[in-house]
């Protein structure tokens, strides 16, 4: 054997080491290959788990936080809404389509494990630019893989992003979030709680697919042709299966017919009998040949650690497995009882040990025995070295500049213009009939509703953001102001921000330079969830984004959860009328360091990014709700927020939208370095009685002031643009 | 609510069956959804085929979902004159069952379309525009791969000249023969359309022209 079997399935040796004494004796090759996917970074967040303990993650509304399957917030009126986030970004840059479909498919079980039905999926796209050929390849893959299978399975893709930049050209990233919504005190834990209990799995059979997804994958970087050979590690997904599987799943936690229940994801039946069983601190018997298998002569190790898809783990009462099988009938759905719950072992230290026991048959040979805890809870936690870049401090000291005469702010703001409706209108967007606002706006507004909840009297907004340019130049500022934009956005759509879930992507953490982003970046999101006070209730790290030796920009991505009381009619929020007066609200910002004009039309990453104030960003989230459920008293006809591309872009956004012009008042203070800094603490608004905006504004304590007004039909900054809306429509890029 | 009942059919791998639910309420109708093995449609006044996806749309929309123990079902209700909706996928399975002409192949475009388009009532005579006024321009979502409508020449020349042509796309957004829409048997009380009516019942999405369709549907129960 040329190199150690650890080595092969991604442990080092300090890992198998600490795993002999942890055992106290060899491991056979079935518990390697067990514990090599459970430790691996992907499962085990082993570089970023200390540092994520600085979030916070709790609020008397949180039901449940991260280290469940989604987290969970209360409404009101008993009615719950589970949100979650996850990256599948190796996958969809080996095998784009099934690499998104499986992203999908995956995230949508974790909402519906904790028992609530999906109803709004939010995809976050960062690619290549679509010159690149294998980026323009990845990209379509990744949108019909998504709506193959977001369509298919049938939950609605209501919003998302798309970013173009040439840092992801070889690691494209695809973050998914799912939301879900169920009853308060309908809500399911992954427990294996109950001696004698059964353990059923539900769904697809097991194959070859996805064997080693989280370690082979997952948890390292790309080389130069490695990627065609990793392809087999990839799942394959089936949206018809999941459908299925969601109806059947509603179906037994609805009726309680489960004591707990766990997807199966990365590291496949691994994972989910050591965290249900270590979860409730039990052993667990699981029997081999009661899984259903979709190919001939599987080894124990391929059982073990295959990531099929569209499968779940239930622990169910004896008494009930008969009616738990009906009910999967019912659903042709296939499910097999594959094992039993058993009593805790008593240690060598005289504490309960649950032990994983892996065996051919009932009462037949153990092949493998690992307590459970070992595999879900004790993969060693790293606190790896890190170190700001090299050149950070010169980097800093001198401001993005540009000759100014050469510049032409008109063709920057026309490279900045880009329709993604021809990407969302190939999603499924309005299925369940909640979608208020669709894709495109801020974010997106969707009734609280559900067939088993009924209507409510709760709308939610969900905007999904990240800004690599920002968190490039200074991840904690770069971070935090992410979290802000995202707050904004929910807000100018009248929603109080209540939660947030994220997916930190970064590139590869034995890097010190990745993990000092990854740490700042952590430190920043911090400081701006407190400051807001959001709780961060769950999310992933996705870490290894690398290749040939070179990270991604950091790359940070939340979805904000805001919540507010269902309108009374379609909010009037983009459609600026003539005539009505141009608002920004917040304070006077500029510079171009970290913008999209400096960092991604002329690659100069310097100067120092602005920082929001985070005390004053909060009472402007405030005060964009009041503007925007009270949009008639404060005459408002659009309302957004500024965020990439700056004032130039948020205004030629509002004139495109409405189909009118606007116009800047003559300013001084009007420069390339103001009408493109990004910062996104400000709002823009049109109203027709200024007056009541500045008066509240300044009952605030927010800066606010009239800069032009709805007019014509050109968009006009003094001395900078002055382009038709046919210019603006033409500029609008469509791949 | 009229006392009369619709049987709202799901398959595996359906999804639109409670919107149509929700849709038909705000229209006053009560409905009920009937399970594709079920093969008792006795006390309903209408059947409606949703949405989605039946039986994964594998090997082709409606193909699968035609050989379900509930179509022999519905086909009989349809032959005795009932009315009978197949709305995208249910139009699919209609016309894999037989009870529509033609066939809906890939978009022009070769990519999945949700988006609101503009369709014209082009006849007044089905069970889903009786006394709507001819030529009333209808805003309505679409949501699907395979909606565009194909047929023989024959068949084409016959739903046009027996006025079988419910509703028209008055801006083809994905190749049907002749910006077709939705269809109906020579009796008038089989319509299939790929436009989702359900979707646009409600003021808050903006869009509500599906309840002139709907009430319709009702009116003809």
């Amino acid at each position: 054997m040329s190199s150690p079997l650890h080595i092969a399935l991604g442990l080092t040796d300090t890992e198998y080491a600490l795993l002999l004494d942890r055992l106290g004796r060899t491991p056979n090759s079935l518990e390697l290959a067990m514990v090599a996917v459970m430790w691996s970074e992907h499962c085990s967040y082993k570089s970023s788990r200390i540092h994520l303990r600085s979030f916070p993650t709790t609020g008397e509304h949180v039901l449940m936080g991260p280290g469940e399957n989604a987290g969970v917030i209360e409404v009101g009126d008993g009615v719950a809404i589970a949100i979650r986030m996850e990256s599948h970004n190796h996958p969809s840059a080996i095998e784009p389509y099934q690499g998104a479909a499986t992203g999908v498919g995956g995230i949508l079980r974790d909402i519906f494990t904790v028992g609530a039905r999906p109803i709004a999926l939010l995809d976050s796209l960062w690619m290549g630019p679509l010159d690149q050929p294998r980026s323009n390849w990845v990209f379509k893959g990744v949108v019909r893989g998504i709506s193959g299978y977001g369509n298919a399975v049938g939950v609605p893709t209501v919003g998302g992003e798309i970013t173009f930049a040439s840092t992801y050209i070889s690691n494209p990233l695809v973050n998914v979030a799912a939301v879900g919504v169920t009853r308060a005190d309908r809500l399911v834990r992954a427990s294996a709680s109950g001696v004698g209990n059964t353990v059923i799995l539900i769904g697809s059979s097991t194959g070859r697919d996805g064997i080693g997804g989280v370690s082979v994958l997952a948890s390292s970087g790309f080389n130069d042709a490695e990627g065609e050979s990793k392809r087999p590690s990839v799942q394959v997904g089936d949206p018809f299966e999941e459908k299925k599987l969601i109806e059947a799943c509603l179906e037994l936690l609805d009726r309680k017919m489960v004591v707990g229940i766990q997807d199966l994801g990365g590291a496949g039946l691994s994972c989910a009998t050591s965290e249900t069983a270590a979860n409730a601190k039990m052993g667990m018997d699981f029997y081999l040949d009661r899984v259903p298998l979709r190919e001939l002569d599987m080894e124990p190790f391929e059982i073990m650690t295959s990531e099929s898809q569209e499968r779940m783990l239930a622990i169910v009462e004896p008494s009930r497995v008969e009616e738990v099988l009906a009910i999967c009938r019912h659903w042709e759905v296939v499910a097999s009882t594959v094992g039993v719950v058993r009593e805790p072992e008593v240690g060598s230290d005289g504490r309960p040990v649950g032990m994983l026991r892996i065996l051919d048959t009932e009462g037949g040979e153990v092949l493998g025995v690992v307590p459970a805890a070992l595999l879900a809870d004790e993969a060693p936690l790293y606190d790896r070295p890190s170190a700001p870049p090299a050149d950070l401090e010169s980097r800093r000291l001198t401001e993005p500049s540009f000759d100014v005469t050469g510049i032409d702010a008109e063709l920057w703001l026309k490279e900045m213009l880009f329709d993604p409706s021809w990407i969302y209108s190939q999603y499924d967007h309005r299925l369940f009939l909640n979608t208020i606002v669709g894709p495109g706006a801020d974010s997106a507004l969707i009734r609280v509703a559900s067939p088993e909840i009924g209507e409510t009297e709760f709308a939610m907004a969900l905007s999904a953001d990240g800004n690599p340019r920002w968190c490039e130049v200074d991840p904690f500022w770069g971070s935090a102001a992410t979290v802000v934009e995202s707050a904004l956005n929910v807000a100018v759509l009248g929603a109080q921000p209540k939660a947030l879930v994220d997916c930190l992507n970064f590139g590869n953490p034995e890097h010190p330079v990745v993990m000092w982003q990854l740490k700042e970046s952590i430190a920043g999101m911090t400081a701006a969830c407190q400051a807001l006070e959001v709780p961060v209730v769950g999310g992933n790290v996705s870490l290894y984004n690398e290749a040939g030796g070179t990270d991604i920009f950091p790359t940070p991505v939340v979805t904000t959860l805001g919540v507010r009381a269902l309108p009374d009619e379609l909010p009037k929020c983009t459609r600026a009328r003539p005539g009505d007066q141009i608002l920004i609200i917040g304070s006077d910002t500029s510079g171009l360091a970290g913008s999209f004009a400096a960092v991604e039309l002329n690659g100069d990453r310097r100067g120092e990014l602005f920082k929001c104030d985070l005390i004053e960003s909060a009472k402007l989230v405030q005060f964009a709700i009041s503007l925007s459920t009270g949009w008639r008293e404060f005459g408002i006809s659009a309302i957004t927020n500024v965020s990439s591309g700056g004032i130039a872009l948020c205004l030629a956004e509002m004139a495109l939208e409405a189909g009118v012009g606007i116009a800047l008042d003559p300013s001084d203070a009007l420069t390339v370095d103001t009408i493109f800094c990004e910062a996104p603490n400000r709002i823009i608004c049109a109203t027709s009685t200024p007056d009541s905006v500045l008066e509240a504004a300044s009952g605030m304590g927010i800066e606010a002031k009239v800069i032009g007004s709805v007019f014509g039909d050109r968009l006009t900054v003094p001395n900078l643009v002055d382009i038709s809306l046919e210019g603006l429509i033409d500029a609008r890029r469509r791949p | 609510m009229s006392s009369k009942r619709v049987a709202v059919v799901v398959f595996p791998g359906t999804n639109c069956e409670n919107d149509v639910v929700i849709g038909l309420k705000r229209v006053g109708v009560d409905s009920e959804k009937v399970w594709h093995k079920e093969t008792d449609l006795d006390g309903f006044s209408g059947v409606v085929v949703p949405g989605g996806f039946a039986h994964g749309d594998y090997l082709r929309p409606g193909a699968i979902a035609r050989f379900s123990p509930v179509m022999a079902s519905v086909i009989k209700f349809a032959e005795a004159g009932a009315p009978t909706l197949g709305i995208c996928n249910g139009f699919q399975v209609l016309t894999e069952a037989g009870l529509l002409p033609g066939a809906l192949q890939k978009n022009a475009g070769l990519s999945f379309l949700c988006e609101t388009v503009s369709v014209e009532v082009a006849c007044s005579n089905s069970i889903l525009t009786r006394g709507i006024e001819l030529g009333t321009e209808l805003k309505i979502p679409i949501n699907h791969f395979e909606g565009n409508y194909t047929a023989s020449a024959d068949v084409i020349e016959q739903l046009e000249s027996e006025d079988r042509v419910v509703l028209r796309y008055l801006d083809n957004p994905n190749g049907s023969v002749n910006s077709i829409a939705g269809i109906s048997n020579a009796r008038g009380n089989v319509v299939g359309l790929m436009p989702h009516p359900e979707r646009a019942t409600d003021p808050l999405s903006g869009l509500i022209d599906g309840l002139e369709l709907l009430s319709a549907f009702r009116d003809s129960l």
